[in-house]
């Protein structure tokens, strides 16, 4: 008997990582950051401010498990840290409220900004993060500190969700939609005209059944995600240097249509673009713990 | 006289024959990607049903989304046109109508002679349009058609924060998940459709009489959360709600 299993297009690498030069024996402070997405957690472990090891996974139901799960695997990477050696955890992102063992929490425009200015280094003024149901555009001044900001959290378009949904659709791998959105012969195609997913979707079919390549309507359509970008960023205002965080930094054929309009290179960097706001996050703690805060309830496991 | 009006919609076609002030005929098909197929579908029903010949049809008038499309009309009627014709066909004393159909709501404002004097459309977000109930419902397992008789059996208020049709898909499934009961959902997915469309209404502000049309009006889950919504006694429905725009172009026809 064969067993037909659906491909999942939209699901994403999950992944942890750990630092080859960094021992938390040395560390005077180690503290962790976790950003409950609406879609993705992140959790951040810094050894005295510097990345020690992160963990980045899919959110499921329910944050409270997410939270706690983002943090196992960003501990199962390191060379045995034990939990009693931390010294500080802040929750941020849309789940927050829900990290039990976090100390505090804070919003995740100000741990983005943080994180940013951390990944991307202090010349950053102009950060947008695109992340799976929210967009925000972030001014911020050269300690990494928010000045101003504009977010949309209320429609999925331009959001990593929806790009996902049509992933679906298309039966294109998600880390495969950029690279094949500019794999067209010719001129490349107008945005799609629909702002909402749902009527995307009926466009982009109607165009597959006018003979429209699938690589295409890719670019139609990471075009108009584009477009619905930018008019954030522009709301909000440029000012150099510009940086992308979230998942949609690793989206070529989003992010390469939105530079053009945004008029500037974008910054790069070699740390995962998901993790900023749960390295915010961590610095954060890193900072209270130096001004002499600490755990006050020290109750372990988390894992559990 | 006998006039036809077709309402080209984006889930369906329909059509509609009037014979001096009465309807004689009617004719509905899926629109599907051939628009101008599903005109001629539609009408070629209604003409059967009314028993006459093609003929003896003197105006053809087209209206809905896809009104460009219908070839075999004479003529077209915009949409706000047709709705509040087709209002003021059932109810005289329609004030403020709404249309919400599966891809568009709008919302006219009517003076006493019933000609419409301002309106607010919604054709960009799916979230107030009928796609929404019917996305929500395939994600709870329940048709489509048995989600308003669900949500009337429901007192609860179970909040909804996503607005959004995909995000609220994954809201309904986390509810379902944490064993929220179905018809507890139901209702959720009601209200928060119908404070969508109300938001819109809002923007021409409220007259009565209230009447909708579209095919959400068959929708009795809709109706008692906008009558909650909007604090209404009562909002008018015809018996076939879906067929009011395309009975308010045979009406300009007419006229």
């Amino acid at each position: 008997m064969s067993k037909e299993t659906k491909q999942e297009f939209w699901q994403w690498t999950e992944s942890n990582w750990v630092s080859p030069d960094i021992n938390w024996r040395d560390a005077q402070f180690v503290t962790v950051g976790i950003d409950v997405g609406s879609v993705s957690s992140q959790s951040v472990i810094m050894a005295d401010g510097q990345i020690y090891a992160y963990g980045n996974m899919r959110t499921g139901f329910g944050s409270l498990n997410s939270a706690r799960k983002a943090y196992i695997l960003a501990l199962e990477a390191t060379d045995g840290l034990p939990e009693g050696r931390l010294d500080y955890c802040i929750g941020t992102g849309y789940g927050r409220v829900n990290v039990p063992f976090a100390d505090r929490s804070l919003t995740e425009i100000a741990c983005h900004a943080r994180g940013a200015h951390f990944i991307y280094g202090p010349k950053v003024r102009t950060l947008l993060d695109v992340g799976g149901q929210d967009i925000k555009a972030i001014q911020c001044d050269e300690k990494g500190k928010v000045t101003n900001f504009l977010m949309n959290d209320k429609c999925a378009a331009g959001t990593g969700r929806g790009m996902e949904v049509f992933a679906d659709l298309l039966g294109v791998p998600i880390n495969e939609v950029g690279e094949r959105s500019f794999k067209f012969r010719g001129e490349e195609p107008a945005a799609v005209s629909s702002t909402c997913v749902v009527y995307a979707k009926t466009e982009a079919m109607g165009l597959l059944r006018k003979g429209w390549t699938t690589e295409e309507v890719l670019a139609a359509y990471c075009k108009a995600m584009a477009e619905r970008i930018y008019s954030l960023v522009e709301r909000v205002g440029v000012k150099a240097e510009f940086a992308v965080t979230g998942g949609m930094a690793k989206n070529r054929g989003v992010m390469d249509r939105v530079m053009p309009l945004v008029g500037l290179y974008r910054m790069t960097t070699e740390w995962d673009t998901q993790i900023a706001g749960a390295v915010g996050a961590a610095l954060f703690g890193f900072a209270l713990c130096k001004k002499g805060k600490r755990r006050k309830n020290r109750k372990f496991p988390w894992t559990r | 006289m006998i006039t036809a009006g077709i309402d080209c919609g984006a889930k369906n076609t329909k059509t509609v024959i009037l014979k001096d002030g009465e309807i004689i005929g009617r004719g509905v098909v899926l629109t599907g990607f051939d628009q101008e197929a599903a005109g001629a579908d539609s009408l070629a029903k209604a003409i059967k049903y009314a028993g006459i010949g093609r003929d003896e049809i003197e105006r053809i008038f087209g209206t809905g989304s896809g009104k460009d499309t219908v070839k075999i009309a004479d003529d077209t009627v915009n949409d706000i046109k047709a709705m509040a014709k087709g209002a003021i066909f059932f109810f005289p004393g329609a004030r403020t109508v709404i249309d919400v159909g599966a891809e568009e709501g709008r919302a006219a404002k009517i003076d006493d002679k019933g000609e419409p004097v301002d309106f607010a459309i919604n054709e960009k977000c799916a979230a107030g349009a009928g796609v929404f109930i019917e996305t929500m419902g395939r994600a709870l397992g329940t048709p489509l058609e048995e989600m308003g008789a669900l949500a009337l059996t429901s007192e609860k208020e179970v909040p909804m924060n996503a607005q959004c049709v995909i995000f609220a898909e994954s809201e309904v499934v986390g509810l379902i998940h944490a064993k929220t009961e179905k018809q507890d959902i139901s209702k959720a997915i009601h209200d928060s459709m119908a404070s969508r469309i109300v938001s819109m209404i809002r923007h021409i502000g409220v007259n009565e009489d209230v009447v909708m049309i579209g095919g959400v009006g068959n929708n009795p889950g809709i109706l008692a959360a906008m009558k909650r919504e909007l604090k209404l006694k009562k909002i008018l429905f015809p018996g076939r709600p879906e067929l009011g725009a395309a009975v308010g172009a045979a009406v300009a026809a007419v006229q």
